[in-house]
């Protein structure tokens, strides 16, 4: 005891300490006691007030924020632009197998694997010039409009000083029909050109300006494989990516192919062919092409009418696309999946600053709470706190996945196509993330007691 | 009926470390009056601070009632007891609770924004003239780390004056302050006492408790005393009692 406190005491005098009865608390009057407690119901802090006060917070330690936000920040930069390079890679590979004529079948050598799209490689080579004769006759294949026997290989072209590799397809008319391209400058491969094996060739588009980089091909020599051929024309370019493009590819006559340039061997006496392009009719005819094309094939192939393999195998565009649609779905999900682990581990990064942020506040919390602050009123700001910050990274993340998809763009690798809807899906699933991983430590600042957190330090 | 401020009854209160018990109260009972200024004394650890926390409504009793300005305290929800402490209560710490990173301005206007509906304007506004009150006007934008020990207790007291209570609870507020700031801290609560505001303040020292009208001794969780002091004329108290409603300090300062 200090001696000015035994000082007061020594001048004391003796209290009367009265006798304090209970106070009865059903005397007290309820109305006047409902309208007390009604007022205090009232008011309050508005939306909006504790709006600020987060943002307020947020602001006051603008790199922890910008670091706690970086894991959403990545995450959603990650879907949308893996979404849409995924997205673009997609509809350019589509585009292009359209571009090459959506009712088009391809005949190959050997029996069709189970996957449907190619026949087995290095099999013997069965499809012959006949063939592609046989099928040519309308009485054997009604619904097939259009035939084009191929032969291809790879060869290094050469004009003047300049020279490039490209694929070197042998062709006859047909070949623009069945692969829907068109000639932009000069003329294509006719059937005299076949009838003489002349040495003409046509152009890529590609190719023609790798070669030509300047003047007019038309007219020009080019050496192929060493022999010179004539450029007589060059085909309009396609564009997409460069999945079964002829913008890269040159094309010459077939019989030149076989005969001068590829050593083609025969079969039975007839030439062989690396492949033959048939055109169906229409869309509804493509099931019928097939099975007229199967038929005429067996026969020619002497092979008996009884169900055994075919030795060619026919590959519908259609086929293609849907296998190649799966796969690209496989892995936009595969992307999807990747993308959302990081905006959960983003997700766990919120909550473990905002736990860290809720302890060292505690002495605040406790103030706020002291002069007023109702629970809701802070698990609001928490949480808050948290959105904003999700939300914030979600939207910065958001334009750096624009950034890349467009830098990807413009720089020539893909078309990315950046969707609303993967953009959307990202903010959205940012927002849950942020109001499922604040909600823990908003929760736990809520329930603070104020005299305990004022002493806390 | 009784329109007392405060009536307590049989207050107690036992904190628990692990195997010990600590009775920090153990019955209180004591009623003030509307305009009362008490001042509560007593050894360190007799329960002082515990007792204010419970007045403040920041902290509950194990046992025992507690009626403010009428209601039941027991009966409030924790929303109400929020919405109590922000409106009938002004509340000022011994260690002032100052938030370090917002302006005097700022920190004496946060009770206004959590009593709602108030715009910042007339906050601001209010804020400023409770800092002019406790002699601050000119450090209106200085942080608590800018100001002295004793004019940060004068943020607190604005802080705790701002939404205008009937009620100012201050536990120790000169503890950390020199003799001359005590007296301008007593000058400043005798004048908010004559204008009606009902005030409780805890201390150690004789002479702060000289200028209450009315002291308790605190001794071991129950009171020991509760006398008047000497100058004050018991018609004061009375006089001050018959104040009904809570004093609109807007309409005066
Ligand atoms: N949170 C707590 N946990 C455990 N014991 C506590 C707690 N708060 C107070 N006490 C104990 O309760 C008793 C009363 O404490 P209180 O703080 O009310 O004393 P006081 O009269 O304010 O003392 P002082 O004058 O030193 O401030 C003390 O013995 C103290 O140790
Ligand atoms: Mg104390």
């Amino acid at each position: 005891m200090s001696a000015a406190e035994q000082a007061l005491l020594s001048h004391e005098q003796p209290s009367i300490l009265p006798e304090l009865a209970p106070i009865d608390e059903s005397s007290i009057d309820p109305q006047r006691m409902a309208a007390k407690l009604a007022a205090l119901q009232e008011g309050g802090i508005s939306f909006i007030e504790t709006l600020s006060i987060a943002l307020k917070s947020l602001t006051a330690n603008k790199l922890r924020s910008l670091l706690t936000a970086l894991g959403i920040i990545i995450g959603v930069a990650a879907v949308v632009a893996l979404m849409a390079i995924g997205q673009g890679s997609q509809s350019s590979i589509t585009a292009s197998i359209a571009a090459n004529g959506a009712n088009r079948l391809t005949i190959r050598s050997g029996a069709s694997n189970s996957g449907g799209i190619r026949g087995a490689i290095g099999g013997s080579q069965t499809l012959t010039i006949k063939d592609a004769e046989a099928l040519k006759k309308p009485n054997n294949a009604p619904s097939i409009s259009a035939v084009s026997p191929e032969y291809n290989g790879n060869a290094q072209l050469v004009a003047g000083s300049q020279n490039t590799n490209a694929s070197v397809i042998g062709v006859e008319p047909a070949y623009t029909i069945v692969n829907n391209v068109s000639v932009a400058q000069g003329s294509f491969i006719s059937d005299d050109d076949n009838t003489y094996t002349n040495s003409v060739v046509v152009l890529g588009a590609n190719v023609a300006k790798t070669l030509f980089p300047t003047g007019d091909p038309i007219g020009q020599k080019v050496r192929i494989a060493g022999q010179q051929f004539e450029v007589v024309g060059v085909l309009t370019a396609k564009g997409g990516s460069g999945f079964g493009s002829t913008d890269d590819a040159v094309m010459i006559p077939l019989t030149t192919a076989q005969r001068k340039l590829f050593g083609g061997k025969a079969l039975n006496g007839a030439k062989l062919v690396s492949s033959i392009a048939v055109q169906a009719k229409d869309e509804n005819s493509i099931d019928q092409a097939i099975s007229e094309a199967t038929l005429t094939l067996r026969e020619s192939h002497k092979l008996p009418m009884d169900g055994s393999a075919d030795d060619f195998s026919i590959i519908n565009q259609q086929d293609i696309l849907e296998s190649i649609n799966e796969t690209t779905q496989t892995l936009t999900i595969f992307l999807g999946a990747i993308a959302g682990i990081s905006l959960f581990v983003g997700g766990i990064g919120i909550m473990n600053i905002m736990l860290v942020s809720v302890r060292e506040r505690t002495r605040e919390i406790g103030l706020r709470k002291a002069v007023g602050a109702r629970e809701g009123d802070i698990l609001l700001q928490f949480m808050l706190e948290a959105l904003i910050i999700s939300i914030a990274g979600a939207l910065i993340g958001l334009l750096i996945g624009l950034a890349i998809a467009y830098g990807v763009s413009a720089a020539g690798l893909i078309q990315a196509q950046p969707s609303a809807g993967s953009a959307v899906l990202a903010m959205g699933f940012a927002m849950a993330i942020g109001l499922f991983f604040g909600i823990m430590p908003a929760r736990s600042a809520a329930r603070l007691d104020p005299i305990e957190s004022l002493r806390y330090d | 009926m009784n329109d007392a401020m405060i009536q307590v009854r049989n207050l107690r209160k036992t904190y628990h470390m692990g195997e010990i018990e600590v009775k920090a109260l153990r019955g209180v009972s004591f009623d003030i009056q509307r305009g009362e200024f008490v001042a509560i004394m007593g050894p360190s650890g007799s329960g002082k601070s515990t007792l204010m926390n419970m007045l403040g409504c920041l902290d509950t009793p194990d046992e025992g009632q507690y009626l403010i300005d009428g209601l039941a305290v027991e009966k409030l929800d924790r929303d109400m007891l929020a919405a109590v402490r922000n409106r009938k209560i002004g509340f000022v710490f011994q260690q002032f609770n100052l938030l370090a990173r917002q302006t005097a301005l700022e920190n004496v206007a946060l009770p206004l924004v959590y009593q709602g509906g108030i715009p910042l304007k007339e906050r601001m506004e209010r804020a400023q003239r409770m800092l002019e009150l406790v002699g601050l006007g000119e450090r209106l934008d200085h942080r608590p780390k800018q100001l002295s020990g004793g004019q940060q207790q004068r943020v607190a007291i604005a802080r705790a004056l701002v939404t205008e209570p009937a009620l100012l609870l201050a536990d120790e507020p000169t503890g950390n302050l020199d003799s001359r700031a005590s007296e301008d801290a007593m000058a400043l609560f005798k004048e908010l006492n004559k204008r009606g505001i009902t005030i409780v303040l805890v201390t150690h020292e004789p002479d702060i408790a000289e200028h209450a009208q009315r002291v308790l001794t605190v001794r071991d969780g129950m009171i020991a005393s509760d006398k008047l002091n000497q100058p004050q004329a018991p018609s004061r108290v009375a006089q001050a009692a018959g104040a009904t409603s809570a004093p609109a300090l807007g309409g005066i300062l």
